[in-house]
């Protein structure tokens, strides 16, 4: 099986629709001839023609506008937003149209795209290039939201969510897109080469959306993330001892309520990580989820650990983000509750 | 040498304000209105660049008798300007029957179209069935023109059982996928650059349908709108963008979106699009100028730009009076006249109608309102009857996910259901 980064992965899944489905289009800033800044749209453009892969004029909300007019008609569009500090020019199309569309035509219309955006921090990308945005997505009915952790993962779930006949944002960490970056910044870089996530196949697979992974089993405390911070919670749960049963939730969107459930009931205790701000975030919702779920069966209170809220300093990133030592702090704290 | 220096300049904000407010009579002296059959009709694959008289110009068919004159004139055969008198006053029936359904309380809100029928009833016509149209809210005669049962557009205003958007949607805000008529959104703009992106996807497929999209005057100012004429000017998209010019949006005149510095229809100069200007309230212009522009777009020359040049006779909406704001009897004064009695006008002076025959129509139209007001009425109107309650979850997804099953048990428990 083929060794591939992420970006290969994501790239990949885009060549593997586009073969298979002529209403597979993909637009957005720079995606065309250049492949995109990150590299994932490379070839595409080559290979499927500039009617089926083409750039755009720099305006997020006109993406989305057209994007929507495209799904309505019967494309599947995959659009770029180039980062996701850059998806607020679109959000009036996101909320008000894509996202409610079938609801408010009765299912007379629809809207099948989906939105690939990179996100979050750890690239000196300062408070423009390194914001997590998905809290503000998944707390609108009829999107879903999507957020991979590893090329594997995010080959299958891209084809899920192109292949889905709802509205998908799909975020993809871009800190992930070489290597799976644990928070030791301080460490060398590491590669997907020789990560078992890494082992993508080339052909049509997918991963579900709404389905959770299990990516560390345990039995002492339940740990829900996603995104970089999966990498970010594995080693603290070899770091800190504490066997930490570690969820990467994938799909953030419909969300896997069962297994979070299923796990927290065993575990009775539950540390919720994520990069993004805190206040009014996606930990809350899973907080209180794991509270109205799992209330009677937890042994220490439900602990956060976020990035702060305060905008992503350029030269302070990793004092805001949550690294491996916040994490083995709260799990040690989780453990010593009684 | 010292110069001594000068008292700076103290900076003054303007503000448009209309010529006339409530207790000034209505006014229209000085808008410059283009005589009827003065501007040439180019071809349709004209460069644009040798199109920039049009924004600024006023493209007018019928003249003070009622005369078609010049070269815009539509080659247009009796019966489909019978027509087109029909669907016109059949709107204006059935906006004057539903504004007092409002009044009575069977819907919660209504919005008239009231002396700019031309614009869509025209313009419906001009375009093939399978055009596909992206509407705001003001553009019923769409559906009408192109034979929808009013029926069925009652009960969406009525929000009864059998309205088809199951009481989802504010009144008036149509969805009919049976006719190509895109779903109202009621966010102003939304629709223009989604119109494009259809355009562009029958481009993408080699289809042969265009699609066409309406706003009005103050939603210019909305992004969207620029979004829509560079995409739509990039990519040449098979699309025509209309402009509804009524005068007013709600409270605010057509000066407060920048009408007075430039025409509406003069944006498009500035993206490299074909801008028409048209007296909205002739039949025969709007057909004429939509006609023009579909046949540019079905011939890959892009997109057009049509501000339909009219006003807005009645209030914004149920929920506003205009008297508030704007002379009272404005709409009497407005130069080009009221759409009905210029078309209807024209086909006297043809020898094909008269005032008897008119009279018979209005009546008609009229009888066929109040029959199917009666038929919603039975079915149910505001809170008689509506759509089951557990439907609500329905369509924010395709499948329903665990937690909206949740929800929906959670709202029958609670029903006692």
């Amino acid at each position: 099986m083929p060794t591939m980064n992420m970006i290969q992965a994501l790239n990949s899944a885009m060549d593997v629709m586009m073969q298979r489905d002529d209403k597979v289009v993909i637009f957005g800033e720079d995606v065309g001839y250049f492949g995109g800044v990150f590299r994932a749209t490379a070839n595409l453009q080559k290979k499927y023609g500039k009617t089926r892969v083409f750039d755009t004029p720099i305006a997020e909300g006109g993406i989305l506008g057209t994007a929507i007019g495209m799904g309505a008609y019967g494309l599947r569009p995959v659009v770029e937003v180039q980062f996701a500090d850059y998806i607020y020019p679109a959000f009036d199309q996101l909320v008000s149209e894509a996202a409610r569309l079938r609801h408010r035509s009765a299912g007379e219309f629809w809207a099948p795209l989906t939105v690939r955006s990179p996100c979050g921090g750890g690239i000196f990308g300062g408070q423009t290039h390194s914001q997590s945005p998905e809290g503000i997505f998944t707390h609108v009915c009829g999107l879903k939201t999507v957020m991979p952790s590893n090329p594997h993962d995010a080959k299958g779930l891209l084809i899920a969510a192109i292949e889905d006949d709802d509205p998908v944002i799909f975020f993809e960490p871009k800190r992930l897109y070489n290597g799976p970056f644990d928070g030791h910044h301080d460490r060398p870089l590491k590669s997907w080469a020789g990560h078992p996530s890494a082992e993508v196949p080339d052909g049509h697979y997918r991963i579900e959306l709404g389905k959770a992974s299990i990516v560390r089993p345990g039995q002492d405390v339940t740990v829900l993330c996603y995104g970089t911070m999966v990498h970010v919670c594995l080693a603290a749960a070899e770091e800190s001892g504490v066997d930490a049963e570690v969820i990467d939730l994938r799909t953030l969107l419909p969300v896997d309520i069962d297994a979070i459930e299923a796990s927290v009931r065993r575990t009775g205790r539950c540390v919720i990580v994520h990069e993004a701000t805190r206040t009014g975030g996606y930990g809350a919702e899973l907080s209180a989820i794991v509270q109205e779920h799992c209330f009677w069966h937890l042994q220490a209170p439900i602990t956060r650990v976020t990035g702060w809220d305060t905008p992503y300093p350029h030269a302070l990133e990793w004092e805001y983000f949550p690294g491996p030592a916040r994490v083995v702090a709260a799990l040690k704290s989780a453990m010593e509750a009684a | 040498m010292s110069k001594k220096a000068k008292a700076p300049q103290r900076l003054q904000l303007h503000v448009p304000e209309p010529k006339h407010r409530p207790g000034d009579a209505g006014n229209f002296d000085g808008l410059q209105i283009a005589t009827p059959g003065a501007m040439p009709r180019p071809a349709t694959d004209a460069p644009e660049a040798s199109l920039r008289e049009f924004p600024y110009g006023l493209i007018r068919v019928l003249d003070d008798s009622g005369k078609a004159v010049g070269e815009w004139t539509p080659a247009l055969k009796v019966d489909v300007l019978l027509k087109g008198l029909r669907a016109m006053a059949l709107t204006r029936a059935f906006d004057e029957r539903m504004q007092r359904a409002q009044r009575q309380g069977k819907t919660s809100f209504y919005v008239k179209s009231t002396g700019e029928e031309a614009v869509s009833v025209a313009q419906a016509m001009a375009l093939d069935p399978d055009d596909m149209l992206f509407p705001s809210y003001r553009q019923q005669g769409l559906l009408i023109a192109r034979d929808w049962s009013i029926l069925d557009m009652m009960c969406q205003l009525f929000s009864n059982s059998a309205d088809r958007l199951k009481g989802r949607q504010l009144p008036v805000m149509y969805s009919v996928r049976d006719k190509n008529f895109f779903s109202i959104s009621g966010n102003l703009g939304t629709q223009y650059p989604q119109a494009v992106g259809w355009a562009m996807a029958s481009a993408i497929q080699g289809d042969t349908r265009i699609a066409a999209s309406w706003i009005g005057d103050g939603t210019t100012a909305e992004a969207d709108f620029h979004h829509a004429l560079t995409f739509a000017a990039v990519y040449r998209a098979p699309v025509i963008l209309n402009v509804v010019n009524n005068q007013w949006a709600i409270s605010s005149f057509q000066g407060i979106a920048g009408g007075e510095c430039a025409t509406f229809a003069a944006r498009a100069i500035g993206y490299g699009i074909p801008g028409l200007r048209v007296d909205g309230n002739d039949f025969l212009a709007v057909y004429a100028a939509t006609q023009w522009a579909a046949e540019r777009a079905r011939h890959n020359h892009g997109p057009t730009l049509i501000e339909l040049y009219t006003y807005r006779a009645a209030a914004h909406s149920t929920s506003d009076d205009p008297s508030a704001y704007r002379p009272g009897d404005e709409a009497e004064h407005w130069p080009l006249g009221d759409p009905i009695a210029r078309l209807k006008q024209h086909l006297i002076a043809l020898g094909k109608w008269s005032d008897e025959q008119h009279k018979a129509l209005v009546a008609e139209v009229d009888a066929e309102v109040k029959k199917a007001l009666r038929e919603a009425e039975a079915i149910g109107t505001l809170g008689s009857t509506k759509a089951d309650p557990a439907t609500m979850f329905d369509d924010v997804f395709k499948e329903l996910p665990v937690h909206l099953q949740r929800q929906r048990d959670e709202l029958l428990g609670a029903m006692g259901a």
